[in-house]
Formats: C-alpha cells, sequence, structure tokens
C-alpha cells in the first residue's frame, strides 16, 4: 500500500534535495518523509472510522444500558469496558460523565471500568501503533486496556469505596433530558465525523510531525539497540520506570507513539514500550487533577495505584511473551 | 433569545461559544449569551458532555463543538418557534 509513498520519500530526498544515498542524513530525511505521510494517511483513516462508528453511541445510553445491567455486575464490568471504547471522551467530560453514571445508580466499581477504558483505549493511540507496528500490536493494546479496566473496576467495586466520593456528588439531580440526536441522516453523520476527523488531527498534527522529527534522526544516526542496555528485557525496573515516565506526558501523546518505534530498534522491549504508552494515555495528570472535583484524595490514590499496577502487570505479561 | 454554552472553560467551550456568537450576529438576531460553568447546573440540563449548546432553556446538543453555518440553522429553527 505505501510503496508509492516510499518511492516518493526516494524521489524527494534523492533527486530534489539531492543527499547522497546511504549517508546519515539521507537515511533521517527518507524516514521522516515516508513516516509523515503513511502515519497521517493511516491516522486519518482509523480516527475516521472510529468516530463513525462512535457517533451511534453516547454516554447518555451507555449510562441508560449500564443502569439496567444490574443483575450480575461482572457482565455490566464488561459492557462498561466495551462502552469506553466506542463512547466519545474529552477528559473535560470525566467530571459530568461520574456524576451522571453515579446518580444512574450505576455502581462505582462500573462507573471506573468505564472511565479507565474511555481515555486508556485511545483512538489516536490506536491509529498510531497500527501504523508503526501492525494489526496484532494494535489488539493487543486494546485487549490489554479492556482487561486493565475491567480488572480496576471489579477491584474498586469490591472495596465498597463510596465514601471516598465527595458528598457533593450524591447531592446534584441530574435533570433527564432527550436529544435528538439520533435522528441523524448517514451524510448528515459522515460530514460530522469528517469535521471532527478533522478537527482532532488539526490537535495533534504538531505533535505527531515532532515525534516523528525525533524518530527519524534517531533511525540515522543512533545505531540499533543502543538503549538495549538500560531498557532490555534484562532490566527489571524497566517497566515500572517506563510506566512512571508516562504519567506526565498526557498532553503529547500523539508525539510519543511515532516515537515508541525508535524506541523499539533501540532495542526497549515490546512490554515497556506498552507499558509507557498506556501510562501516557491513561494515567494523565490534567484528568486527575480534573477527577479530584469528585474523588477525596484517598480514592483518586487507590485509581492511580490499581491502574498503575494493571499497566506495569501487562508490561512485565508482554515482556515475557514478546520480549 | 438566551443562549447559552455548558462547560468548564476549555478550548472546545470557547470555541463553541465563538461560533454562536458568529452565527447570532450573522442572522441578526438579538440573543444574550451565557457561559454556564457551574457542574451542578451543568448536571440540571442532564448533560454529561461538555460543550452543550442550550437556547432558551432548550437542550439542543452536546459533547462537540458544532460549526457556525450548523448553529444558524438551529437558531433560525428556535427563532421560527
Amino acid at each position: 500500500m505505501f510503496t508509492p509513498v516510499q518511492k516518493f520519500a526516494d524521489v524527494v530526498t534523492y533527486n530534489i534535495f539531492k543527499i547522497p544515498q546511504g549517508s546519515k542524513l539521507a537515511s533521517a530525511v527518507n524516514f521522516f518523509i515516508f513516516d509523515t505521510i503513511k502515519i497521517f494517511i493511516l491516522l486519518f483513516l482509523i480516527v475516521f472510522v472510529i468516530t463513525f462508528i462512535r457517533s451511534f453511541f453516547s454516554p447518555e445510553k451507555t449510562r441508560d444500558i449500564l443502569s439496567h445491567k444490574k443483575q450480575n455486575v461482572y457482565i455490566a464490568h464488561i459492557l462498561a469496558a466495551l462502552l469506553g471504547i466506542v463512547t466519545p471522551f474529552c477528559s473535560c467530560s470525566a467530571v459530568p460523565l461520574f456524576i451522571g453514571f453515579v446518580e444512574a445508580g450505576i455502581p462505582l466499581g462500573v462507573t471506573f471500568s468505564y472511565l479507565i477504558a474511555a481515555p486508556m483505549v485511545n483512538e489516536v493511540a490506536l491509529g498510531l501503533l497500527y501504523a508503526n507496528f501492525g494489526l496484532k500490536i494494535a489488539l493487543i493494546y486494546v485487549l490489554s486496556g479492556e482487561i486493565i479496566a475491567i480488572a480496576s473496576g471489579i477491584v474498586i467495586g469490591k472495596l465498597n469505596l463510596e465514601k471516598y466520593v465527595e458528598d457533593y456528588v450524591f447531592k446534584i439531580k441530574v435533570g433527564n433530558v432527550q436529544i435528538a440526536e439520533d435522528k441523524k441522516t448517514l451524510n448528515q453523520r459522515l460530514n460530522e465525523t469528517f469535521d471532527f476527523t478533522v478537527q482532532l488531527i488539526r490537535k495533534v498534527w504538531v505533535f505527531v510531525i515532532v515525534g516523528i522529527g525525533i524518530g527519524a534522526f534517531l533511525h540515522g544516526y543512533i545505531p540499533t539497540g543502543a538503549l538495549a542496555k538500560i531498557a532490555g528485557k534484562n532490566n527489571p525496573f524497566a517497566v515500572i520506570f517506563a510506566t512512571a515516565l508516562g504519567i506526565p506526558l498526557y498532553s503529547n501523546a500523539a508525539g510519543i507513539i511515532p516515537l515508541v518505534s525508535e524506541f523499539r530498534r533501540l532495542g526497549v522491549s515490546m512490554g515497556t514500550s506498552l507499558s509507557f504508552m498506556m501510562s501516557v494515555t491513561a494515567l494523565s495528570l490534567p484528568e486527575m487533577i480534573l477527577l479530584r472535583r469528585v474523588l477525596k484524595p484517598q480514592l483518586l490514590g487507590i485509581f492511580v495505584a490499581i491502574v498503575g499496577c494493571g499497566i506495569i502487570a501487562t508490561g512485565y505479561l508482554f515482556n515475557l511473551i514478546l520480549g | 433569545m438566551v443562549i447559552k454554552v455548558l462547560g468548564g472553560g476549555c478550548a472546545n467551550c470557547k470555541k463553541l461559544m465563538e461560533n454562536a456568537k458568529r452565527a447570532a450576529e450573522e442572522l441578526g438576531i438579538d440573543a444574550q449569551f451565557e457561559e454556564v460553568k457551574d457542574i451542578e447546573k451543568i448536571m440540571s440540563y442532564g448533560v454529561m458532555r461538555t460543550p452543550a449548546l442550550v437556547v432558551d432553556e432548550k437542550l439542543i446538543f452536546s459533547g462537540r463543538v458544532a460549526g457556525v453555518e450548523e448553529i444558524k440553522e438551529v437558531l433560525k429553527k428556535e427563532a421560527g418557534n
């Protein structure tokens, strides 16, 4: 699919810029041109498809489905984690979502399964993973995100932590308003999906380009395997370190993932890379600050600890399986 | 006409307010604008995703930034009622 893109990158590098073939600079420039085009094509396609699927789901609908699934709490957890992938979620909405769910009588643990899955399985991250590593790794990312969301939600549910939710949350009266958003025509839906995709890519393109730029530099100038000693399979602390490093880096998620394929080439193992990506997308500082408005510090701490442990466990598991 | 944008004041909310103002201006509608940041008030509309647009206390949509043209259509309809 990308042979023409590679040809284009070759022509630009060797014929237009006249950089001698085989030099470090040529390798970096060629990589940058090829990767930028490839990643933006794939990113656009994947975000478009996910956004289109999402246009059929809303948190309001999710809440209604989940509040009717009280008979079996495990099914509710699984459902919540699955719905977390497909419902649109912007971290600004974390607080109203949380209140809306709790008010509808959805158990705290199930609410968390949803709240964890939504940012953890992130469409930009998914798109970039697929672009860089292929389908298998992208699917592993989704699957492990889901498992962490379900398991963390179940643990939080078992701990009976309702007392650590800020008291005012239970006092808010939620209005019940129906929005006539479902009666959209296919054309309207496609137009809105297109607009949203363009908006999203406008928001992240700088980060992606910077990420690819740094990746291209590493590609041309740093030899393969250079990081194998500090972040490879043989360092038992690499996963924990990578997870901790990812927490403050949220806003650059789009820039980090194109870099990760370079980390792999430099010898960082797959599980460590995966932990890093998940921590970047799921344990973000800005979202924690927002969640602090509805959660007391104890519950926020438990939330971070459980999700963090889940991410670290996934990292070790995949280092074991994939190397 | 009272036009409200519900949201915590993030970039998306500001953009929606801007678009709503432009839509009203282009239609020559005399409207009052209000930013609703209070979470209790936001929840009282049953909104779970911000930003949301409310025209004369009627929730129009939530969770996205609509363009000027789309808001114009909405305002025309609401002004007609």
